[in-house]
């Protein structure tokens, strides 16, 4: 047993076949494919709002070009067979638009760039090729004359990632499953060998299987039982603008990555993107946010889509990605401490994939079969230069 | 409505005290229908107050989820007109103050802001002769 960290308290709090740490989409998603298996779940919540955190913060993509090839499965299992059938499923609409991704060229070097991008693609089987100045217009006609070429993925779109993350809550709360937000969780606690206890500041949850997926709050949880995930903060800033009339449906990258978005269901778009100053701002240990932010995802759209040049902006934000150090997620059981699974390090693309990584944790807690390989993602996989 | 809602004392970013967590297994009991349902409390987003009782019932127990559950205080005005119904209505169906509910988020700009004003800084700064 590890030791006690200052704070916790020994009193039962609540006992379930699973306990969850973390209530963001892929937490809520998780504890709701466990629900579906007829299992009693907890979920803790640190924040006071399920899904404040990365699963508020992103730009709703639901993308399976520009993915490593390690993930591309899994992007592709969940365009195929969840994201279209999601708002049935939960009782919910979550926003869900397959209507394609342009990833967006201005110079040759840009067009090199997305020729990579849509090779990788093509061989790991996705519908995706390399468009002309002409061929870009004819599917959106709102793009600036500085545009010369895109990567086409039409199987790809967005959603909601508000909607969505609070859909998979809502329906696992139907199910059964205690959701305890405002809880300070300081460890994992093992017992004859497994993980079975979460000790929190306000009592001891215990379960038969112990689900971490706190974002970047997973490093420290995991170090409790002698696990580490090498993973960083990395901040992004977004906005959104006013509703505007419908203008295009696809999602909208480009190849310098200086900003991604698109229209929402509303009528609003909503824009991603950095400064570029975000890891030195964030290092200095200052709000790491900054004014400059919001202004220079500006011009970036703007030099793609003058149309928006109108367009007003009514809301910033700012969110931190949990930023593994190889890209690719951290979905694994863990050998040394049985009972014991990780879902973080997301690395900003999570939300996409999020509708099949809830049933591929479920499974692995479970001991089941998974639905796909996850052995690319194992917490152990991280090796040093030499 | 409940009694037994335990709720974080002072809400979110207000206390640095060990506060309750809240329990969303207890919830605040059956909807029931109000005559004044159909009342708009959020008028950019054409939201009603049956709206936002129903929301709580769903399991929005926040300021921060009943917002993005709802779209309410996201549209125009920013929350400027409607923030207080809200949060009368929230406290009032779930049973508590409505000091212990979270803050909600003001957000930069302060009003809203066409993208060619936003993003003239660089331009502003040619015009400085550096």
């Amino acid at each position: 047993m590890t030791e006690r960290m200052s704070g916790e308290t020994d009193a039962l709090a609540g006992m379930a076949d699973f306990v969850v740490v973390g209530a963001g989409v892929i937490g809520c998603a998780t504890a709701y494919n466990l629900a579906l298996r007829g299992h009693s779940v907890i979920v803790l919540e640190r924040d006071e709002s399920i899904g404040n955190g990365g699963s508020s913060r992103n730009g709703g993509g639901v993308r399976q070009s520009g993915r490593d090839a390690r993930e591309l499965p899994l992007a592709l299992y969940a365009v195929e067979n969840i994201w279209p059938g999601l708002s049935d499923e939960l009782g919910a609409d979550v926003e869900y638009v397959k209507r394609g991704n342009l990833r967006l060229g201005k110079t040759e070097r840009h067009l090199e760039v997305l020729q990579g991008l849509a090779r990788t693609g093509v061989e790991h089987g996705l519908d995706m090729r390399m468009l002309g100045a002409d061929e870009v217009r004819e599917i959106n006609p709102y793009l600036s004359d500085e545009v010369i070429g895109a990567s086409w993925c039409p199987t790809d779109g967005h959603a909601n990632p508000l909607r969505t993350t609070l859909a998979f809550y809502r329906r696992a709360r139907e199910l059964g499953v205690r959701f305890v937000s405002g809880v300070q969780v300081t460890g994992v606690r093992k017992l004859h060998g497994r993980a079975r206890q979460v000790a929190t500041t306000t009592g001891i949850y215990e379960g038969d299987g112990v689900i971490l997926a706190a974002g970047l709050g997973t490093r420290l949880l995991a170090a409790s039982v002698g696990i580490d995930v090498p993973m960083h903060g990395l901040l992004i800033e977004a906005l959104v603008t006013e509703m505007e009339p419908t203008m295009f449906p696809q999602m909208l990258g480009t190849a310098d990555a200086d900003f991604y978005g698109h229209q929402t269901a509303h009528g609003s778009f909503v824009f991603g993107g950095d400064s570029g100053l975000e890891e030195a701002n964030g290092y200095a240990g200052g709000v790491p946010t900054s004014s400059i932010t919001a202004p220079a995802i500006c011009r970036s759209i703007m030099k793609y889509v003058p149309r928006l040049a109108d367009a007003k902006i009514v809301r910033t934000w700012a969110g931190w990605e949990d930023e593994c150090a190889d890209g690719v997620p951290v979905i694994s059981s863990v050998d040394e401490v049985p009972g014991l699974t990780l879902a973080c390090a997301f690395t900003g693309h999570g939300f996409g994939i999020s509708p099949i990584v809830g049933r591929l944790v479920a499974e692995l807690a479970c001991g089941e079969r998974t639905t796909l390989d996850v052995s690319a993602f194992r917490y152990d996989r991280f090796r040093a230069w030499a | 409505m409940s009694d037994d809602l335990i709720f974080r004392a002072g809400g979110a970013g207000r206390s640095t005290l060990s506060p309750a967590p809240l329990d969303r297994s207890k919830g605040p009991g059956e909807f029931v229908p109000a005559p004044d349902d159909d009342v708009l409390v959020c008028r950019c987003e054409e939201v009603t107050k049956g709206d936002v009782r129903r929301a709580v019932h769903d399991g929005m127990y926040t300021m921060t989820e009943v917002r993005r559950y709802l779209r309410v205080g996201m549209g125009l005005c920013q929350g400027q007109s409607c923030t207080k119904l809200v949060r009368r209505i929230m406290a009032s169906e779930l049973g508590v103050s409505q000091a212990v509910l979270d803050a909600e988020t003001s957000r930069a700009p302060m009003r809203p802001v066409e993208m060619r004003v936003l993003g003239s800084e660089g331009d502003a700064r040619e015009g400085d002769g550096r």
